[in-house]
Order: structure tokens, then C-alpha cells, then sequence
């Protein structure tokens, strides 16, 4: 079902955005609170049409709205979903109303302000996971930064001007050169648009170099170790929402683009470099785990936790198999669901101690015992007990990276048990503890806090307990993502296998002015006739 | 031929009556302060360029042309000037009696900004500019007892005498290998250094002058002087007008498509002014001295579309003149807005600047993203064009170096926002803007993400103008 003719996904994605503006006149709070979640849930509902008419027999893209946009440049307007955005977009939308729940008592002050970004951000994000032309996307990439940085530059703890400043110069830099690796794909292909450019073939080192490009503006947002350092500082600071949003939706922006761009584009490099990857991710997981175990505040614990668990997402990429990359997507949402729902409680509890210390927040389970319940169901899901959304896309991974490597497997499992280790002893702390004071004041959850953590709750059983509906919307589409891999890096392995050689940098001399042409060997005729370039002849 | 034709320079006949208006004006004690009408007289001139014939004819013995490049770019002048106008209407740091005066130099040197649109001719450029230069040399100084003003005049004109005479020197050169000044004809020409050594040399050197009003480094130091030392109206018209006006010759020269060795001198100064402009800005405190720096970083920006050359690479570069001008004015508006009695405005003068002025604050953040880079602004757009261009042409070590400005700018601009979104002062008080003041600032800055998110109608004027140029 290539076209609907409504234009589905502008509407999902424009929607908030418009009544971002509509909101500018409100001048009472509560209004501003109950139109905001009117809006959520109404784009909540946006999304049934897209859940029942998705076609799970097909990968090709779906919900395709296509427009000349800048006709000079070849830029369009083309956007469309497949299986590995369905689910993202999906999680984003649904996670707008529990952050605008969870901020109910929470902001303060400028809630106006507040509100506005949080559906500035949903508008981007979904602009993010639904864009299939590189200038659109980058345009909503970059566009990201803004709300996200005054989420956490406004609303943020004490230290959110140096939190949000070393997020935005992180990810920013990062990106400069995914701009210079799209304009590079456009001069050579004369297109912007993704499925067009994942038609064409380039030599091994034009994917070397777009490779690294791209791969640069991906891990810092995954993050991969050593690029993680804004992660904890930006976490910790921002206000729950704008946690929530971190770990559900922007980390998995960087491995959503090692699935979008790097594997289809760049297949030869992605299989050059695989092995550096898969290296990083395994440190991601041992240095995440381990530094999660030191921490003593609880949102830094989570937060190394990401980057723990984005760790085992990055191996399920780049060990290219189809359980692998089924489990990496699944886990992308998984941990969305799984994190955020942390973040949820930690601010839940914040509430509460004005303190997010271990130490001021032990024993609760008497006074709190539906939270320690929840706690209880998150962090369980979190270290993959099995029932729960997270055993069972750990388990696809570890089936994956096993496949491919024994010793991988291995180190998957000392992971495992390092996650195992720290959030048991967030777990033991916050819920058995000693008492650190008495707490006659601290009331159990309320009914909002119900609304917004139960639906988290009810998924983390049903992605764990019923996972079929959501791997028939993916599967297919990895299916397709996966064997155009491998027949790619195939061809580009057999065509040139001098090329495959480290040394490469070596030849540059006599190849130098081919280093960003397509490889124009005819033994590796492309697809379709290579379209006119940028300008003419 | 002379060929005259008014109805083709009705632009240029209307500013001229508009600047016997000021003369006028200037001669009676009585009419001196009545200055308002100006920015409506402006505005005028604007609409009546938009819908000025774009046909190309020659007129003036072949030394001016009417062209959809000329028109463009008069219609930006033009844009601009209404908005420097109407930005300066109100300058408290003139007394009365110096009003009139104030705004015959500054409509004088935009009519010289007007007539270096159309000028297809060496020496007739060289004139336009002089108009063009001598108004603003004027007009800098008119600051209430600033010797920093006085300063930065001073090297203003001391690089410009310098600047033009080298200009100068390079006419002859030019003249003396290729025989004519004309533009038409030295088209046609081959313009390598093979062929002919003395007119790249010339071509060199006669582009030099241009550069310099473009700030880009090694000509770049009067920029931050001019703009910290000019009061902020003066420095809104002399960082945005006569740098377009140095964009539309460098635009029409560059047609030449000169060798490789003129280009090569010109990315590297490209480089260095990016470079440099933006880690000297890094440790500003003065946000014009600040935008002083940014410019010539901007500069280095414009300079990449001009290397690359063709007909992309000249559209992309009038794009981002567009651009540049229009992300400056905006900034300047808010800059001129925020200033209490005419001082300059520091960083840590936009604190709390959210509380005190909200629509200023967002119009600070629109603008300052812009020059960033960072989408969906006009500055995104304008610099991929940019890059594009550039990418295409062989230039990727350019394009490179570009990105990466891009990260080191990025602070500084931040910085500005991150004062006036975050930083609060425990006492803001609020900034009387005016309805005129809001409703402007927020033209602008609507017109910022215009330019960025809906840039195909300008463009594809622009490349079908520097397609004429190029035939």
C-alpha cells in the first residue's frame, strides 16, 4: 500500500507542531496542561490508522507522501515508514502524553514554555524516524538540538547550562560531517532521496570515508563509548520529561540511523568496520555496566545504563544477523519503554525527597509498596528476566552475536550479569534498605502516577509476554534490509578485493581523484542506470 | 551607445529624487528632524525594484546593465536599507540638527550600492564604489563624542584608500592585457595565467578591493573596529549593505570562471577567514565586536560559492548574500533594541533577556541559529547550497573545513541564546518595544526561516541570473 493519499504522517508529524503555536496565547496553566494532553492523545489517536492499515507482508516504504520541495537541488519532501521506523515512531508519539503527565507537578515555572517544547520535540522526532530524503532529515536532526537543549537548559538541575551546552556541542559536532557524507552521496548519485540512493552502488572508498561521516553523528547520539560523556551530564540535569525523551527516543535516533543509512549505503564499510563497532559496543556494555555500579545517584545509574544497554544494541547491528538486528530493533524499544519508565520513577520519587541520592531514598517499600512494585517490574525488565519485553530482546541479540562469535557471546553474558549486579543493587537499596529517614509524609502513588506508569508497565509485560505482532511489522523489512547487505558487500568483495586491503590509504596517489566517484567497473553494473548527476553532464 | 531609457532606471531616477528630498532637508532648520518618511520612501523603492523589468539590456555606452542579477540585488539593497532606515529612525546619538544628514549619506551610499549593481565596467565600478565608500566613511563617526567611533573610522578609511588603490593599479594591469574594461568583452577572454599573466594578476588584485569590503581576512580588520566603534544603527548598515554590494562585482567577476590560481588564492583565504573569524569570536564579550568576527568568518562562507564558480556556485553565493544580510539586520534589530542610552551591548547584557522581552529573545535565538547554521533557518539552507556547490566543483577540502567551522561557531552563538534564554536576573525589567519594534523583529525572523524552509523561488531566480551572466 505504497500510497494513501491522505497525507498521514505530515499530519502526525505537523500536528504538534501547530498546536505548539496555538498554544502561544494560553495564559492559564492548567489550561495549558489540559490542552497539551488533549493534543497527546489525539495524536495518540492519529496513530490507529497507522497501526491497523500497516502492511506487514511488505518492506518497501509505506504512508509515502513524495513532493518536490527545492526542485534546483533535487530536494523533496518524501516521507514514508517502514519496519524499522514503525516502531520508533510508534514509541515517540506514545511517550507524549506520559511526559506530559509526569510533568504535571513537576515544572514549575514557564510551563507554557515547557509544553511547547515538549511537542516541538515530538514534531521533530517523528520528523526524525518518518524523513526518506537525506536534506529532510538532516533538517529535522539538527532541528532536535534545539528544543531538546532548552529542555534541559531551562528546566534542568543545577548544573543545566554546563549539562545542555556540552549536549548541544556534542551532538552538533558530531553532525558536521553527516553533512559533508550527504552532500558528498548527493554530488555523486544527483539525489537526496534514501531509497533512490540505496539503488546505486560506490566504490569501497567513497563508503569508507560517508562511513565514518555518518557513523561519527550516530554514536555520539547513541552513544558509543568513548563519545558518551554528555549522556550522564544531560541526563542527570534535565527535567524527567526531558530524561524520558533522552533515552526513549534520541538515543535510539543514532542506532535507527546505523540501520537507515549506514548498513544500506555503506555495506562494505559497515563490514570493514564492523569489528571496530562491535569492539566499542562491548566496551559501551563492561564500561557502562561498571560505572553504573559506582553511582550513587539514582539517574546517573540509570544513564550509565543506557549506555550499557545502547552497547548491546550496537552489537546486534553489526553482527549482521537477522536475529541480531531483529533484536536490536526490539530492544531499542524495548529499552525506550524499560528506561523511561526508570526515569519515571526516579522523578516519581524525586517528588517526594527533593533527592535523587541512593542513600536518601532507601527502605521505601513500606511506605511506597505500589512504587517498589513498579520498581520492581522495571528493573527486572531491565536486566532481562525472563516474562519481561527485555529478556526476550536480549535474547535475540545474544542468538545473533552467539552466531557470529562464541567469545562475543561471552562477553554479551558478563554484561548481562553486570546489569544484573547494579540495578539489583538499585533495586535492594531504593525498595529494602535500611530506612535513611522517616518518611509519615510520602504518599503512594496517586492516581496520575498510575495513568502514566501503568501503560509502561502493561507493555513491558505485553512486548515480553506477546512479542509476534511487533516482529511481523518489522520483519519483513530486515528480511530486505539484510540480504541487499549482503549481495552488496558481496559485490563490492568480489569486484575489488585489492580494495578490501588496510592499506588503502597508500594508493591514494593514483586514486586519488576517484575517491569519491562510484566504482565504474562493469563487473559491478549498478541496479538502475545511474541517474544524471547534479548538473547535467 | 548611450541608450537611454528611463523607464529602465526608475529605481535609480526615484532615489535620486528621494536624495534631492534630503538635500533639501538638509539645508532647512525647520524640516531637518521631519525624517520619518524616509523608511515608507524606502519601502517604495523596494516594490517599485521587485517589479522593475529583468530583461537584460545595456545602457550608458555598455558600462551598466539591467539584468535579473542587478534587480536582485537592488531589491535586497533596497530591503535593507528599508530596515537599516527604520532601525535608525529613532538613534538618540545624533542631536536633531544631524538628522537629515545622517540619512542623505546613508541613502547616498546605498544609491552608490545601487549603481554597483548594474555596473559592467572597471572604472564604473570602481565609481560606485567610491560613492558608495566615501557616504559611509561620513557616516561612521557620527557618534556622540566616541573616539572608539573615530578609531574605527579611521582604519576604515585607511585600509579603503589602500584597498581601491590597489583596485586601481589592478584596472591597469587588466587593461594592459586585455585591451578593454568592459565586462562583456573581458567575458570572453581566457583568463589563466598561461595566457595571460599581467590581467590575472590585474584580476587578482582588482578583487582585493572588493574582499575588503567583504571583510575577509588578510583585509578583515576593520570589521570588528568599525563595529564596536560605529553606534549600533550606523554598524546595522555598514555590516549588512556594502558587503552586498561587494557580493553582486565579486559575483559578476568570478563569471570570468578565472584559472585555478585565482581560485586557489581565494580558498585559502576562504579558509582562513572562516577559521579565524570564528575562534577570535569564541572570546568576545562585545556582541557587536563579537558579529564583527562572525562576519568575516561569514565572508570566508560566501568566499566558497564564489570558488566554485558556474553557475550554481554564483547563485549559491547571491543566495547567501541574501541570507547574510538578512540574518544580520535581524540580529542588529534585537542588538539596537536591547542597548540602554546607545551604549554597546556585552553577553552579559542579555541576561534574563527571556523575561524582559520574550519576542526579542526568540527573534535573538531565530537569528543567532541561523548564523550557526542550523536548520530549518536560512543559514542551513544557505550554506548547503554553499557546499554543494563547492563539493561538485573538486572542492571537498573546502567543504570539509566549512562543516567543521560550523562546530566552532557554535559556541559563541550559543552563548547568546543560552544568556538570554537561561540566565536569569533577579530583576528583569522589561524592555519597552513598541508595537513597530515587536511586529519588525518578528518579520524578520520569520523571514530567516522563510528563506530556509521555502528557498526554491529565490533561487531558481537567482541561478537562471547568473545563467545570463555566464551566456
Amino acid at each position: 500500500m505504497p500510497m494513501t493519499g491522505f497525507p498521514m504522517l505530515s499530519v502526525l508529524i505537523f500536528f504538534p507542531l501547530v498546536a505548539a503555536i496555538a498554544l502561544i496565547p494560553f495564559r492559564n496553566a492548567s489550561a495549558i496542561k489540559v490542552f497539551t494532553l488533549v493534543v497527546s492523545l489525539v495524536e495518540c489517536l492519529l496513530l490507529l490508522p497507522i497501526i491497523v492499515a500497516f502492511d506487514t507482508t511488505t518492506a518497501s516504504f509505506q504512508f509515502v507522501e513524495k513532493l518536490a520541495w527545492i526542485e534546483a537541488w533535487n530536494i523533496q519532501y518524501y516521507l514514508g515508514i517502514d519496519g524499522i521506523s514503525v516502531l520508533m515512531v510508534l514509541l515517540t508519539v506514545f511517550l507524549l502524553p506520559l511526559c506530559v503527565l509526569c510533568s504535571w507537578r513537576y515544572i514549575g515555572q514557564r510551563i507554557k514554555e515547557f509544553n511547547i517544547s515538549l511537542l516541538l520535540m515530538t514534531s521533530v522526532c517523528l520528523g526524525i524516524f518518518c524523513a526518506l530524503d537525506f536534506v529532510l532529515f538532516y533538517i529535522f536532526w539538527e532541528a532536535m538540538l534545539v528544543p531538546m537543549y532548552l529542555l534541559i537548559a531551562v528546566w534542568g538541575g543545577p548544573y543545566r547550562r554546563y549539562a545542555s551546552l556540552k549536549f548541544f556541542i556534542y551532538t552538533l559536532t558530531g553532525s558536521t560531517l553527516f553533512l559533508a557524507a550527504i552532500v558528498a552521496f548527493y554530488i555523486n548519485t544527483g539525489t537526496f532521496s534514501i531509497p533512490e540512493l540505496m539503488n546505486h552502488y560506490y566504490s569501497f572508498q567513497f563508503q569508507f570515508w560517508t562511513f565514518l561521516g555518518m557513523t561519527l553523528a550516530f554514536a555520539v547520539k547513541v552513544p558509543i563509548y568513548p563519545l558518551h560523556t554528555w549522556l550522564p551530564a544531560a541526563h542527570v540535569e534535565a527535567p524527567t520529561a526531558g530524561s524520558v525523551l533522552l533515552a526513549s527516543i534520541l538515543l535510539k535516533m543514532g542506532s535507527y540511523g546505523f540501520l537507515r543509512f549506514c548498513l544500506p549505503l555503506t555495506p562494505a564499510a559497515s563490514d570493514y568496520f564492523a569489528p571496530l563497532m562491535i569492539v566499542l559496543g562491548v566496551i559501551s556494555i563492561i564500561v557502562g555496566s561498571f560505572l553504573a555500579l559506582g553511582q550513587t545517584d539514582m539517574k546517573k545509574l540509570i544513564a550509565y545504563s543506557s549506555v550499557a544497554h545502547m552497547g548491546f544494541v550496537t552489537l546486534g547491528i553489526f553482527v549482521f544477523a537477522f536475529r541480531g538486528i531483529e533484536g536490536a530493533i526490539m530492544h531499542m524499544v524495548n529499552h525506550g519503554v524499560i528506561t523511561g519508565g526508570l526515569f519515571l520513577m526516579v522523578g516519581l520519587i524525586y517528588e517526594r525527597s527533593h533527592s535523587r541520592e541512593l542513600a536518601d531514598n532507601r527502605g521505601v517499600s513500606t511506605a511506597l509498596p505500589a512504587y517498589t512494585g513498579f520498581l520492581l517490574l522495571f528493573s527486572l525488565a531491565a536486566f532481562g528476566f525472563p516474562g519481561t519485553n527485555g529478556f526476550f530482546s536480549k535474547m535475540l541479540v545474544l542468538l545473533g552475536v552467539f552466531h557470529a562469535n562464541f567469545w562475543l557471546g561471552v562477553f554479551f553474558i558478563i554484561g548481562m550479569i553486570l546489569g544484573l549486579a547494579y540495578l539489583l543493587r538499585l533495586l535492594l537499596i531504593v525498595g529494602w534498605g535500611k530506612p535513611s529517614q522517616v518518611q509519615p509524609d510520602w504518599k503512594d502513588m496517586n492516581l496520575r502516577e498510575w495513568i502514566y506508569l501503568a501503560p509502561l508497565g502493561l507493555l513491558v509485560l505485553y512486548l515480553g509476554l506477546a512479542p509476534g505482532k511487533a516482529l511481523s511489522f518489522i520483519d519483513p523489512s530486515i528480511d530486505n534490509l539484510l540480504s541487499d547487505f549482503q549481495r552488496e558487500r558481496n559485490m563490492i568483495r568480489q569486484a575489488a578485493p585489492e580494495q578490501r586491503l588496510p592499506h588503502f590509504l597508500a594508493e591514494r596517489t593514483n586514486t586519488e581523484s576517484d575517491i569519491f566517484l562510484r566504482v565504474e567497473d562493469p563487473a559491478i553494473a549498478p541496479k538502475k542506470d545511474r541517474s544524471t548527476g547534479a548538473f547535467g553532464e | 551607445m548611450l541608450n537611454f531609457n528611463p523607464s529602465l532606471i526608475i529605481p535609480e531616477l526615484f532615489m535620486a529624487a528621494v536624495l534631492i528630498a534630503l538635500f533639501v532637508q538638509c539645508l532647512s532648520d525647520r524640516l531637518k528632524d521631519k525624517v520619518s518618511w524616509i523608511v515608507g520612501a524606502a519601502f517604495l523603492g523596494t516594490l517599485l525594484t521587485a517589479f522593475s523589468p529583468t530583461h537584460p539590456q545595456f545602457m550608458f555606452y555598455e558600462s551598466f546593465r539591467i539584468d535579473a542579477l542587478s534587480q536582485f540585488f537592488k531589491t535586497i539593497i533596497f530591503l535593507g536599507l528599508t530596515i537599516c532606515a527604520g532601525n535608525a529612525i529613532r538613534i538618540r546619538s545624533l542631536s536633531n540638527a544631524n538628522r537629515a544628514d545622517y540619512f542623505l549619506f546613508m541613502f547616498l551610499s546605498a544609491f552608490g550600492l545601487l549603481l554597483l549593481a548594474s555596473t559592467v565596467e572597471l572604472f564604473t565600478m570602481y565609481l560606485a564604489l567610491e560613492l558608495a565608500s566615501f557616504s559611509l566613511f561620513i557616516m561612521l563617526p557620527l557618534r556622540n563624542q566616541d573616539l572608539g567611533a573615530v578609531e574605527g573610522t579611521v582604519k576604515y578609511v585607511l585600509f579603503g584608500a589602500v584597498a581601491t588603490a590597489i583596485g586601481l593599479y589592478g584596472i591597469s594591469y587588466i587593461m594592459a592585457g586585455m585591451h578593454t574594461t568592459y565586462l562583456r568583452e573581458l567575458l570572453g577572454m581566457e583568463w589563466s595565467f598561461a595566457q595571460h599573466p599581467m590581467a590575472m594578476i590585474g584580476l587578482t588584485l582588482f578583487l582585493l578591493t572588493f574582499l575588503y569590503k567583504l571583510a575577509l581576512f588578510p583585509f578583515h580588520f576593520w570589521a570588528p573596529d568599525v563595529y564596536q566603534g560605529a553606534s549600533n544603527e550606523t554598524a546595522t548598515f555598514a555590516a549588512t549593505m556594502p558587503k552586498v554590494g561587494a557580493i553582486v562585482i565579486l559575483v559578476r567577476l568570478m563569471s570570468f570562471a578565472p584559472g585555478i590560481e585565482v581560485k586557489a588564492i581565494l580558498a585559502v583565504l576562504a579558509v582562513v577567514s572562516m577559521t579565524l573569524g570564528n575562534l577570535i569570536a569564541l572570546r568576545q564579550n562585545d556582541v557587536k565586536r563579537l558579529l564583527g568576527y562572525s562576519s568575516v568568518s561569514h565572508a570566508g562562507f560566501v568566499v566558497i560559492g564564489l570558488v566554485a564558480g558556474g553557475a550554481y556556485g554564483l547563485a549559491a553565493a547571491s543566495y547567501y548574500a541574501l541570507v547574510y544580510m538578512l540574518m544580520n539586520l535581524t540580529i542588529f534589530w534585537v542588538v539596537t533594541r536591547i542597548s540602554r542610552d546607545e551604549k554597546n551591548v556585552l553577553i552579559t547584557d542579555l541576561r534574563g533577556l527571556y523575561s524582559s522581552s520574550p519576542i526579542l529573545a526568540f527573534v535573538l535565538a531565530v537569528s543567532a541559529f541561523a548564523l550557526v547554521g542550523l536548520p530549518p533557518t536560512a543559514g542551513f539552507i544557505g550554506k548547503l547550497f554553499l557546499f554543494n556547490t563547492a563539493w561538485a566543483e573538486g572542492f571537498q577540502w573546502l567543504v570539509i573545513i566549512g562543516v567543521i567551522n560550523t562546530a566552532l561557531a557554535i559556541f559563541y552563538y550559543l552563548n547568546l541564546v543560552r544568556h538570554a534564554y537561561t540566565l536569569d536576573e533577579s530583576t528583569p525589567s522589561k524592555i519597552n518595544l513598541g508595537p513597530a519594534g515587536g511586529s519588525v523583529a518578528l518579520v524578520l525572523a520569520l523571514g530567516v526561516l522563510y528563506l530556509g524552509i521555502m528557498p526554491h523561488g529565490i533561487f531558481n531566480l537567482l541561478l537562471h541570473a547568473s545563467q545570463g551572466l555566464l551566456s
